[in-house]
C-alpha cells in the first residue's frame, strides 16, 4: 500500500519560469500573467497538469513564462491545438491565451466552433485593440476612426468586432470581462471561469502602452456589472445589446452541453480485422 | 464452352458493370467482388459515375483471377448493361475490343454507339422477363447470376457473396435477390472456363479498399485520436475509422475546417496519443502551416492526402499523382518530413502504419499519399503484413532536473514527456528554439536545431521498404504510389515477351534514399520513370537528386484515366 503524502501546497510564483517576458514595460499582459498564477496557485492544481496553448502575437508569448506544459504554435490557431488536446487527456486543465488579432481575426473560425463544440476550456482573449508585435495595426476590435496605423491611415473604416456578442451568438457557455488593471478582479474571473464545465471565454482589457498609449484612461473608462451574470440567452443578449464594451465581471454564465469524447472501449483490434477477413 | 472467348486460367478476366442511377451497377460489382474472394481468388474493383450527387449512372470495373491483382488491364473481356442511358460516357474508361462481349437484356434497346465502336460482340438475353419471375425481384441480381456462369464462379460463391453485401438488409432483401441469382445462373449462358480455386483451404484473402485499409493502417499503428474535415475521395478512411475509433477507447473529431484537423491533432499527440487526418489535394494546401508547425515543435503527426485530379477543386472523384510537389516541397523553410506512397490497395494499411511508426519514432510529420484509384477501389487481397519493426515514441516518463525537450542527441531524437508527467513541463515550440524550448532567434540555435531535425530522418535506417524492386535487367522502370501496379504487370509481359525488366517502385519519397537507389540501379543503362501526372514531378525530384542520368527518359501523363500496362509497355520498349 502506498501511503498518500500530502502535496505541498503551490504557491503563485512556482507556477512562474524563470524566462524573462519580452513585453513592454508597462503592458497589461503583465497583470494578467500575474492574476493566472495566483488563479492557479487559488485552485491548487498540480503544474503538471495545466497546459496553456496559445497562438502567435505579444500576449500568445505567454505559456513560456508559466511553469506548465504550454504550447506555443501557430497565429490563429490556439484552440484548434487545445481543442486536440482536451479531447484526448480530459483531466488536464487546459487553457487558452491570446490576443485579440489571433482570437478574433485569423483564428476567427475557430473561436465560433469551439463556443458551439463547449469543451470544459478556459480561453483568455487579452484584447488591446491592437497588432502590437508587428507594429502597430488595426485589429478587429479597433475603432473605424483609429487612424495611426499607417496600414490604415484613414482608420479601419470597419464596425468593430464584439466579441461578447459573437461568443453568445456561437453558443459559449461562459462570458466574463476583466482588466489587467484590476488584478484582483481578474484573478477572480479567471478561477471562475476554469471552474466552470465548458467553454469560458474571459475578454481582458489589456492596455498596449507603446502603440495605445491614450488607453492609460481605460481606468477611468471601466465599471463593474453590479447584477449576477444572465443565466440564460435572451438575457444575456439584453445584457450585451446595452453593454459600452468596458463593463467588468461576469456576464453570461449557464449550465450547457459539454461536447467531450469519452473512452469506453468495447473491442480489440484482432475483432476489428476481422470484419475484413474471408 | 465458349470458343470465342479463350482465356487459359492464371489470366485475370476483366468485368464492367453499368446502369443508370437506382439500376444496382456498383452494388452488383461488390456482390461478384465478395464471390470472388469466396471462391479464393483475387481481385480489383473500381467504381465510376457521373456528375451528380446521388442517381446518375455508374459503373463498377472488375478484375479478378487466379493470382493476385494489382491493377485494371488495358481492355475488358465483358461489359453488363443494366440499362443504356447515358452509359456511352464510361467509354473511355471501359476499353472494349472485337474479342469483348456485351451482355444485355433484351429488351434494353439499343446499346450506345461509343461503346460499340470496336466491335465487340452483344449478347441479349431475357434478363428483365428472369427478375419479374420473382416477385421483388430486381434485373441486376439476375445478370451476376448469368455472368457468374460465364466466368465460371461456383453458384455457392455468387450466393455468399450476395449474402455478405446484402445480408445487413435482412431476409426481404437477400430472398429475392438470391432467387433472381439463381435465375440468372440457370438462364445458362455459355459457360466460361476459368477454374475457380475451391474456397475450402483456399489461403486467407481480406475484401477491403484502399481507405479502409489506411484506417486499419492508422489504428495498427497506434492511432487513437483523428480530427478531419469531410473531402471526396478521403471521406470514407474518416467514416470506416469513426466507429472503429471508438470501440478502441478513441475519437473522431469532425473539425470545422482542414486548419483546424492539423492543429487539433498536433495538440493530441502533444498530449500523447498518436494521431491523424486525412484529407485530398485542396485540404492538403490548407494543412500546411500546420505541418510546418509539427515539423519545428517535433510533433508526430500523419496526414493522409488521397490525391484527386488538380489543381485547385479538379477532378474531385479522379486519380491523379500530382501532389508529390506539394508533399515534399510545400513547407516554408528547411523542414525536414516524411513522405511515402501505397503501392496497392492492400499496401495502404502497410504505408499507413509504417507512416505513423515512421511520424512517433522520429517526432515529426509524415504524409501518405495515396489517390481516388487506391482508396476508393475495392480488392479481394492477401491479408495485409505489418512493418518489421515496431516503432514507437521516444518517452520520458520521469525527467531528471531541467528537462530539455529539444536536447541535441546522438540521433537527433529527443526523449518527449507529456503533460501529466511531473517535472517534465516544457512549452512546445513554433519559433525557432534552444534545447530547452526557449524562443531564440541565435544564429547557433538554429543552426544546431535545424541540423538535429535533419539527422533525425537522414541518418535514420529505413530498412528495405523505401522500395519495392521487382526483376533484374539493364532496363529498368521507375514509379511511385498506385502506378505500381500497372507498371508491375506491364514488366511481367515484358519479360514474357523475352525483355528483363527491372521495377523500383517507390514507397518513401522524402528523404529519399539516394544511396539505396543508386545502389538498386546498378548496371542499368535504359531508364524510364513513369508516374501519373502532367509534369514529371517524381522526374524532377530524381533529377534534383542526381539520381537519373541524361538519357532517362519519362512517361508521365495526367489523369483521371488510369495508366493501363499496354501503354506503359509500349513506352518501355520504346525506350530501347
Amino acid at each position: 500500500m502506498e501511503t498518500a503524502t500530502p502535496t505541498p501546497a503551490v504557491k503563485a510564483k512556482d507556477y512562474k519560469s524563470d524566462i524573462t517576458p519580452v513585453w513592454c514595460p508597462g503592458c497589461g499582459h503583465f497583470a494578467v500573467l500575474s492574476a493566472l498564477t495566483k488563479a492557479l496557485a487559488y485552485l491548487g492544481l498540480p503544474k503538471e497538469q495545466v497546459a496553456v496553448v496559445s497562438g502567435i502575437g505579444c500576449s500568445s508569448r505567454l505559456p513560456a513564462y508559466l511553469d506548465s506544459y504550454g504550447f506555443h504554435g501557430l497565429h490563429g490557431r490556439a484552440l484548434a491545438v487545445a481543442t486536440g488536446l482536451k479531447a484526448v487527456r480530459p483531466e488536464l486543465t487546459v487553457l487558452v491565451a491570446g490576443g485579440d488579432g489571433d482570437g478574433f481575426s485569423i483564428g476567427g473560425n475557430h473561436f465560433l466552433h469551439a463556443c458551439r463544440r463547449n469543451m470544459d476550456l478556459t480561453y483568455i482573449v487579452m484584447d488591446n485593440e491592437v497588432y502590437g508585435m508587428t507594429k502597430g495595426q488595426a485589429s478587429p476590435t479597433t475603432a473605424p476612426d483609429w487612424s495611426s496605423s499607417k496600414l490604415t491611415p484613414h482608420g479601419p473604416g470597419v464596425r468593430r468586432f464584439r466579441p461578447a456578442a459573437i461568443a453568445l451568438a456561437a453558443g459559449a457557455s461562459f462570458i466574463a470581462r476583466g482588466f489587467s488593471g484590476d488584478p484582483s478582479g481578474l484573478t477572480r474571473l479567471i478561477v471562475q471561469a476554469i471552474e466552470h464545465r465548458g467553454f469560458s471565454f474571459l475578454q481582458v482589457l489589456s492596455p498596449c502602452q507603446t502603440f495605445r498609449p491614450e488607453q492609460k484612461d481605460w481606468k477611468r473608462q471601466v465599471h463593474s456589472i453590479d447584477a449576477g451574470p444572465a443565466t440564460n440567452d435572451v438575457e444575456a443578449a439584453a445584457r450585451i445589446h446595452a453593454d459600452d464594451g468596458m463593463a467588468l465581471g461576469l456576464i453570461y454564465v449557464e449550465a450547457l452541453p459539454v461536447w467531450q469524447p469519452t473512452a469506453q472501449p468495447s473491442a480489440s483490434l484482432a475483432e476489428i480485422e476481422q470484419e475484413l477477413r474471408r | 464452352m465458349s470458343e470465342e472467348l479463350v482465356t487459359t486460367s492464371g489470366t485475370p478476366m476483366a468485368v464492367a458493370i453499368t446502369g443508370s442511377g437506382g439500376s444496382g451497377a456498383v452494388t452488383a460489382g461488390m456482390i461478384l467482388l465478395e464471390a470472388v474472394g469466396e471462391a479464393g481468388w483475387f481481385g480489383l474493383m473500381t467504381r465510376s459515375a457521373g456528375p451528380q450527387i446521388r442517381g446518375g449512372e455508374s459503373a463498377a470495373m472488375l478484375r479478378f483471377g487466379p493470382e493476385p491483382v494489382e491493377c485494371l488491364g488495358d481492355r475488358f473481356d465483358l461489359l453488363v448493361g443494366l440499362d443504356w442511358r447515358n452509359a456511352g460516357r464510361f467509354a473511355d474508361e471501359i476499353p472494349l475490343d472485337a474479342a469483348s462481349l456485351v451482355l444485355t437484356d433484351s429488351g434494353a434497346g439499343p446499346v450506345p454507339e461509343a461503346l460499340l465502336r470496336c466491335g465487340p460482340q452483344v449478347y441479349e438475353l431475357p434478363l428483365r422477363a428472369a427478375a419479374e419471375a420473382v416477385p421483388q425481384g430486381r434485373l441486376n441480381m439476375v445478370a451476376i447470376g448469368t455472368l457468374g456462369t460465364r466466368v465460371g464462379l461456383p453458384l455457392a460463391a455468387l450466393e455468399g457473396g450476395l449474402r455478405r453485401t446484402l445480408g445487413g438488409k435482412g431476409a426481404k432483401v437477400v430472398e429475392p435477390a438470391l432467387a433472381c441469382l439463381r435465375q440468372g445462373f440457370d438462364l445458362g449462358w455459355a459457360p466460361f472456363a476459368m477454374a475457380a480455386v475451391s474456397a475450402p483451404g483456399a489461403p486467407e484473402r481480406w475484401v477491403l479498399s484502399g481507405n479502409d485499409a489506411a484506417g486499419l493502417g492508422a489504428l495498427r499503428g497506434g492511432v487513437r485520436f483523428v480530427a478531419a474535415y469531410p473531402i471526396t475521395p478521403a471521406t470514407e478512411i474518416l467514416e470506416w475509422l469513426a466507429p472503429r475509433l471508438e470501440q478502441l477507447g478513441g475519437s473522431l473529431l469532425q473539425a470545422e475546417d482542414e486548419v483546424a484537423s492539423v492543429n487539433m491533432i498536433i495538440g493530441a499527440a502533444f498530449g500523447g496519443v498518436p494521431a491523424l487526418t486525412a484529407t485530398s489535394g485542396p485540404g492538403l494546401s490548407l494543412m500546411m502551416e500546420g505541418i510546418g508547425l509539427a515539423v519545428a515543435s517535433e510533433t508526430p503527426i500523419v496526414v493522409v492526402d488521397v490525391m484527386r485530379g488538380g489543381p485547385s477543386t479538379g477532378i474531385p472523384t479522379k486519380p491523379e499523382q500530382s501532389d508529390l510537389n506539394i508533399a515534399v516541397y510545400g513547407l516554408h523553410g528547411d523542414a525536414p518530413h516524411l513522405v511515402l506512397a501505397p503501392l496497392s490497395v492492400g499496401d495502404c494499411a502497410f504505408t499507413t502504419q509504417w507512416a505513423v511508426g515512421l511520424a512517433e519514432h522520429l517526432q515529426t510529420a509524415a504524409i501518405v499519399l495515396s489517390d481516388q484509384s487506391l482508396g476508393q477501389s475495392r480488392a479481394v487481397t492477401a491479408p495485409a503484413p505489418e512493418p518489421t519493426a515496431h516503432l514507437t515514441r521516444l518517452r520520458q516518463t520521469s525527467p531528471g532536473e531541467r528537462y530539455q525537450r529539444y536536447a541535441l542527441t546522438e540521433y537527433g531524437v529527443s526523449p518527449m514527456t507529456e503533460p501529466g508527467i511531473p517535472g517534465g513541463m516544457y512549452t512546445a515550440e513554433g519559433l525557432e528554439h534552444t534545447e530547452r524550448g526557449t524562443p531564440s532567434s541565435a544564429a547557433a540555435d538554429h543552426r544546431v536545431q535545424l541540423e538535429k531535425r535533419r539527422i533525425k530522418l537522414d541518418d535514420f535506417d529505413y530498412g528495405d521498404a523505401w522500395a519495392e524492386i521487382r526483376g533484374e535487367g539493364e532496363t529498368c522502370v521507375l514509379t511511385w504510389g498506385s502506378t505500381a501496379g500497372a507498371v508491375f504487370e506491364a514488366a511481367e509481359r515484358a519479360r514474357a515477351a523475352g525483355t528483363p525488366l527491372r521495377v523500383i517502385a517507390l514507397r518513401l519519397l522524402a528523404p529519399l534514399r539516394r544511396r539505396a537507389l543508386m545502389r538498386a540501379l546498378e548496371g542499368a543503362r535504359r531508364l524510364l520513370v513513369v508516374e501519373q501526372n502532367q509534369s514529371g514531378q517524381l522526374f524532377h525530384l530524381l533529377n534534383a537528386h542526381r539520381v537519373l542520368p541524361p538519357t532517362a527518359r519519362r512517361f508521365a501523363r495526367p489523369g483521371p484515366l488510369p495508366l493501363r500496362p499496354g501503354e506503359i509497355l509500349e513506352h518501355i520498349l520504346g525506350t530501347d
